[in-house]
Formats: structure tokens, C-alpha cells, sequence
């Protein structure tokens, strides 16, 4: 295993012509400070948040819950609203739902 | 003339991140010094710089720029400093203020550009820039005690010129000659096998091409890093110098190899050899690379003992970078459109050089045309290695014919007009063929005519029914069906250089790929571009 505190960054060896996998960021062993909820808009979403909001409520008083919501759920998240999760939150969770 | 300074914007050393940055410029004459506190000329230094602060603080910013940071601050606690120590621990700045000597200093207008500047120690230089500030702001000097500071001492390195610093420095900055995508691999993924289960690899650990590595690579050649090389097949994507230097990295090469890569994907993307095809074949064929001239001793490549085989590491990575950039910028992979049924060990690598020195004969990129002080990279399609093993032949007529017959099985006895082989003659074999003063062209003829066979040897039959059919020459007359057919197409097929070790009478044999002679790969020659 390779020690390492930092990301290794490499340079693609390819045509660029397909994305790479990306890697998973860090899971955290312990959540604290903000916890975002994203609703993707799809239908039904909102109730599978709600109840993790209440159980996150519930279960870790000490973190804050902040919700969002994408415009629609056919196109990516706007730069904006990214941009806004990543400056006010610690994690976040996406629903999807039906 | 003035020079204008880089702006930058550092925070204290010590601080959090971004807190009380620094900015520079900052609309007041400004006294920059670059420090770092393992060097003593920085320590001399100190007690000058202070005074500048205490004497015209009011006047100018004075900063020091650490170059190790939170670290540098022992001197604040050495020489009481109150001068802002600014953390400049990941060197940009340095950088971009092409600092090789610490201490730097530089004296800056309101608007940013330089007006004094000198490094490391100098009481004169110290001297002039208290008298200029002095007379500026109309401020007397305080007593200075100058004879306790020595006349002269010289700087140190700086740490943004330290071997692995300076070529991630020139990979962020903004004239970095790189554009590739960067990809990064999470903390928590094995970078080895992050780059396997990318389908990067040859089934073999690589190494990780980080900026910093391919940034000296590309130290290998002048070319341009954007200089599009040539066409890769089967994909047809565009390969840039700064690709070929990224799969260089991982396949192991050195910085002085990159020149033999480029020549050799330059020469597997024409047209002529047809890589496509190469790729593609069931039989399995893969670029041979032969490299000749001065450049083989340049980058210390074998040419003699286990000429063909693995340790050398010049031989192993260039043939290995070849077949990376096939794969990963060519998309060329083992069940998509390359088709091999068998495979083949020399498909991770295959590269040597010619033994010019020791062959009695013009090498082989001299018959092909080069002057023998080129280097050249020759690229050959072949589908398979074996050995002629001839222990007893004395004259050059025995040795020669012995190589036709070793070569006649190629791909099947009955498989004549031949394409291209490749002979790699060894030393020893090669003495007895010279003694009798033999030049190639005759070994080729005598291959040629021991391999000499009617027509009718070479038909099908329900014995085995590879060969000529039959039924194509119902109707020949007895002449025609003893009409001899040598196994080669041409004298020219037939490609011999000089390798391996000065012991032992074994000679190798590269068995070429398809039947057409012309149409579907043409051994293909590139001079090697420093």
C-alpha cells in the first residue's frame, strides 16, 4: 500500500476522448459541523428527505441540516448551486427517488 | 529599466490558510526578502532586515518570504523579529521570482517594479539601500554598527531549484508546457491499482506520470510539448510530444529516451507500416524496433549479451512506452480491435540495438539509406522469435545455408514468396560468414537458393493440405511444376543485423506477418530528433 496524505495527481496517458473514474473522496468516521440534503427534483424525493432530516434530527442533534433542491432533475446541478453546497457544508446526501 | 515584479498574495507563516494574506503590490514601496532559515547568509541578514522595518516601517512594507514556512519562524524568536514572515512553503512565489540565491532582496516601487535588487550578503548593497531609502523619506540613519557584518557572503540555493520541487513548480505555473487532463487519485485508492483497474497498464505496474515526472521528461527532447506527432491508430487520435513523454513515465524511460519513443511513433503511425493492421491481426504481430547510430551508447541501450532479453532498462522501457501509447492514446486493447489468438511476450516490449562495431558490414540503417553517424529507429512487424542453433559450420556457404533452412519453416514450409524476416545474427556466426569475406547480399543469395523448391513440393496434398492448391495449376506442364519458388519474396525481405553476446553460435530469427508483400506492413525507418 502506498503511503500517502495527499491525492496523488497524475497526467492522463490517454486521448481524453473518455472520462476516468474518479476516485471516491475520503469517507469521514465521524459527521459533524453541516449536512447538506439535495432533492433532485424527482418526483416523491422530497418525502425520502424529509424523513432523513427528521432521523438525522433525531439521531445527531449536534449537526446542522441545510436542504437543496436542483431546478430539475434532467440536467446536472447549475455551478451555482454547487458551488453554494460546497461552501456551507461539511457532507452532503442526494436522494433518488420515485 | 525596470523589471515588474509578480504580484503574489501570501498569508503569515504559521497562520491558517488564507488569513491575513498578504498582498503584494500593495500601493507602498515594498522590501521583499526571500529567506530560509538553514542558511547562515539568511541569518546575517536578519538583524539588517529588522532595522529596515524599525527605521522605515512607517514608509515601506518590509516582508520576509519564507521558503519553509512555519519553520522559518525560529528566526523571528532568534532575532526578535517584527518583520511579517509570509509563508511561501509551497514555493510559487519563489518561483515566479526565479529566486535561485537565498537571501533575495528587492526593493519594489508603489506600483510593483523593481528599483534595487542583489543577493545574498552584501554590506555595500545593504549600505546603498539604507542610504537611497534615507534620503527619500528624509529620515536619519541611526548608528550602524557595519564592521560586525562581514563584506561579503554568498547566498544559498534556493528551495525552489531542489531537484522534484523545481518541476512541480513549473508544472503549476502558468507558463507550464502541460495540458493534459489531470487526473486525481483519491487517498484512499492504491495508485497502482487505481491505474491497472483504469486500463492503463500492460498488466504491469507503471509509474505514476504526476506532472513533476513528465515535466523532466519532456527535458528529453527540444521539441515542443504541444507538437502534435502524428495520427494514432486504430483510434486516429492525435498524439502530442507531451503524451508520448506521459506513457514515457510510466513505462519506465529516462528523460534521454524520449527522442528513440517519439522516432519510433512516428514511424509505427505511417501509413506504410500500417499499425492498424499490426494491432489488429489474429497472428499477432508488434513492432520489432531496431535502433542504430550514436545514441544507442548515448542512452546506454544493449547490443550484446541478452541483446533481446530483459535488464537493460533502456531496450525494456522505449519498447514498452511504444506499446502504452498504442494502448492508451491509440485505444489499441486486447479484445476490442487488436484480435491476437496467441499473443506474444515480445507485445510488452521489444527493443534492441545493432552491434555496429563489431559486424563487418554497413549497419542497418546505412543500407536504408541514413549517414552512419544518424541515429535511427527502424520498426519491423513481426509475429515471433526463435534461434538458429549452428554449431559447426566453418564457411561462410555452410553458415548461410543453414539460415535458409532455419528460416524455411517460417509460418509453414509450404509458405513461400515470403515476407519480411528479421535475422539477428550473433557475433560468432557473423566471424565465420566475414572470414570467408562474404558481404549480405551473398548470405541472402544463398538463403535464397537452399530454399529453392519446385512448385510441386509446395502444392496441397491429403497429406497436409497447407500449400498451393492443385486445382490453381491444372494444366501445368512439367516445367512450370519444376519452376523453383525461394522461400523469400525478394533479397529484400531478407533484413539482417548484429547483436548479442561474443559467445555462442546462436543466432535469432524473427518471423515476419502476412504474405502480401507491400500491402500490409513496410519496414519503416525514422532519424532519431533530439
Amino acid at each position: 500500500m502506498v503511503e500517502a496524505s495527499k491525492p496523488v495527481v497524475i497526467i492522463d496517458p490517454t486521448d481524453e476522448r473518455e472520462p476516468i473514474k474518479r476516485s471516491l473522496a475520503k469517507r469521514p468516521e465521524h459527521i459533524s459541523g453541516t449536512l447538506g440534503l439535495l432533492d433532485i427534483s424527482k418526483p416523491r424525493g422530497d418525502k425520502f428527505i424529509d424523513r432523513l432530516e427528521q432521523l438525522i434530527n433525531e439521531q445527531m442533534p449536534e449537526v446542522t441540516v441545510k436542504r437543496y433542491m436542483k431546478p430539475t432533475v434532467s440536467k446536472p446541478a447549475p455551478h451555482d448551486l454547487r458551488q453554494k453546497i460546497m461552501n456551507e457544508c461539511n457532507f452532503v446526501i442526494e436522494a433518488v427517488a420515485d | 529599466m525596470t523589471q515588474t515584479l509578480p504580484n503574489f498574495s501570501l498569508s503569515p507563516a504559521g497562520a491558517d490558510r488564507e488569513q491575513n494574506a498578504y498582498s503584494f503590490p500593495s500601493g507602498k514601496q515594498t522590501l521583499i526578502c526571500f529567506v530560509k532559515e538553514d542558511c547562515p547568509t539568511t541569518r546575517t541578514s536578519m538583524p539588517l532586515l529588522q532595522q529596515a522595518k524599525e527605521i522605515f516601517g512607517e514608509n515601506i512594507d518590509v516582508v520576509a518570504l519564507a521558503q519553509n514556512g512555519e519553520d522559518d519562524l525560529v528566526l523571528v524568536q532568534e532575532y526578535g523579529l517584527t518583520v511579517p514572515f509570509l509563508d511561501d512553503s509551497r514555493l510559487n512565489t519563489s518561483y515566479a521570482y526565479e529566486i535561485d540565491t537565498v537571501p533575495s532582496v528587492f526593493l519594489a516601487s508603489e506600483e510593483g517594479e523593481a528599483t534595487e535588487q542583489f543577493i545574498g550578503f552584501g554590506r555595500e548593497d545593504w549600505k546603498a539601500l539604507f542610504k537611497s531609502l534615507a534620503t527619500r523619506y528624509q529620515v536619519e540613519l541611526p548608528q550602524i554598527d557595519w564592521g560586525s557584518f562581514p563584506e561579503l557572503l554568498p547566498g544559498c540555493g534556493s528551495k525552489s531549484l531542489e531537484p522534484g520541487i523545481y518541476e512541480r513548480l513549473k508544472a503549476e505555473s502558468e507558463g507550464s508546457p502541460l495540458r493534459g487532463r489531470r487526473v486525481e487519485i483519491g487517498i484512499d485508492d492504491d495508485v497502482h491499482e487505481f491505474l491497472y483497474e483504469q486500463g492503463l497498464t500492460d498488466g504491469l505496474p507503471v509509474i505514476p506520470p504526476t506532472a513533476e515526472r513528465v515535466i523532466r521528461m519532456l527535458d528529453g527532447t527540444t521539441r515542443d510539448a504541444q507538437e502534435v506527432v502524428a495520427i494514432v491508430p486504430p483510434n486516429l487520435a492525435p498524439i502530442t510530444i507531451e503524451k508520448i513523454a506521459v506513457n514515457s513515465v510510466m513505462a519506465g524511460c529516462r528523460p534521454e529516451y524520449l527522442p528513440v519513443v517519439i522516432a519510433a511513433v512516428e514511424a509505427v503511425c505511417t501509413d506504410d507500416f500500417g499499425m492498424h493492421g499490426v494491432g489488429a491481426t489474429t497472428m499477432g504481430a508488434t513492432p520489432v524496433m531496431v535502433v542504430n547510430g550514436p545514441i544507442r551508447h548515448e542512452i546506454g541501450m544493449n547490443m550484446g549479451l541478452n541483446a533481446l532479453g530483459q535488464g537493460n532498462r533502456a531496450n525494456a522501457a522505449i519498447g514498452r512506452a511504444l506499446r502504452l501509447i498504442l494502448r492508451n492514446v491509440g485505444g489499441q486493447r486486447p479484445g476490442e480491435t487488436e484480435r491476437t489468438t496467441m499473443g506474444s511476450p515480445m507485445k510488452f516490449t521489444m527493443c534492441f540495438a545493432e552491434w555496429e562495431e563489431i559486424s563487418p558490414w554497413e549497419p542497418l540503417h546505412v543500407e536504408r539509406g541514413f549517414d552512419k553517424d544518424e541515429s535511427v529507429v527502424t520498426v519491423f512487424a513481426m509475429t515471433g522469435l526463435g534461434q538458429l542453433i549452428d554449431q559447426t559450420s566453418r564457411t561462410a556457404h555452410s553458415l548461410a545455408g543453414s539460415l535458409g533452412l532455419r528460416a524455411e519453416g517460417l509460418h509453414h514450409p509450404k509458405y513461400h514468396n515470403y515476407p519480411d524476416a528479421l535475422f539477428a545474427l550473433c557475433p560468432e556466426h557473423v566471424k565465420t560468414i566475414a572470414r570467408d569475406g562474404w558481404s549480405k547480399e551473398q548470405v541472402r543469395d544463398r538463403m535464397q537458393e537452399i530454399t529453392s523448391r519446385p512448385v510441386r513440393e509446395l502444392l496441397s496434398s491429403d497429406e497436409v493440405t497447407v500449400g498451393i492448391d492443385p486445382k490453381a495449376l491444372q494444366g501445368s506442364s512439367d516445367d512450370e511444376l519444376d519452376r523453383l519458388i525461394p522461400k523469400f519474396g525478394s533479397n529484400a525481405n531478407i533484413h539482417i543485423v548484429v547483436a548479442g553476446s561474443e559467445a555462442g553460435k546462436f543466432s535469432a530469427i524473427f518471423e515476419g506477418w502476412t504474405s502480401r508483400i507491400g500491402l500490409d506492413s513496410t519496414v519503416t525507418s525514422r532519424r532519431i530528433e533530439k
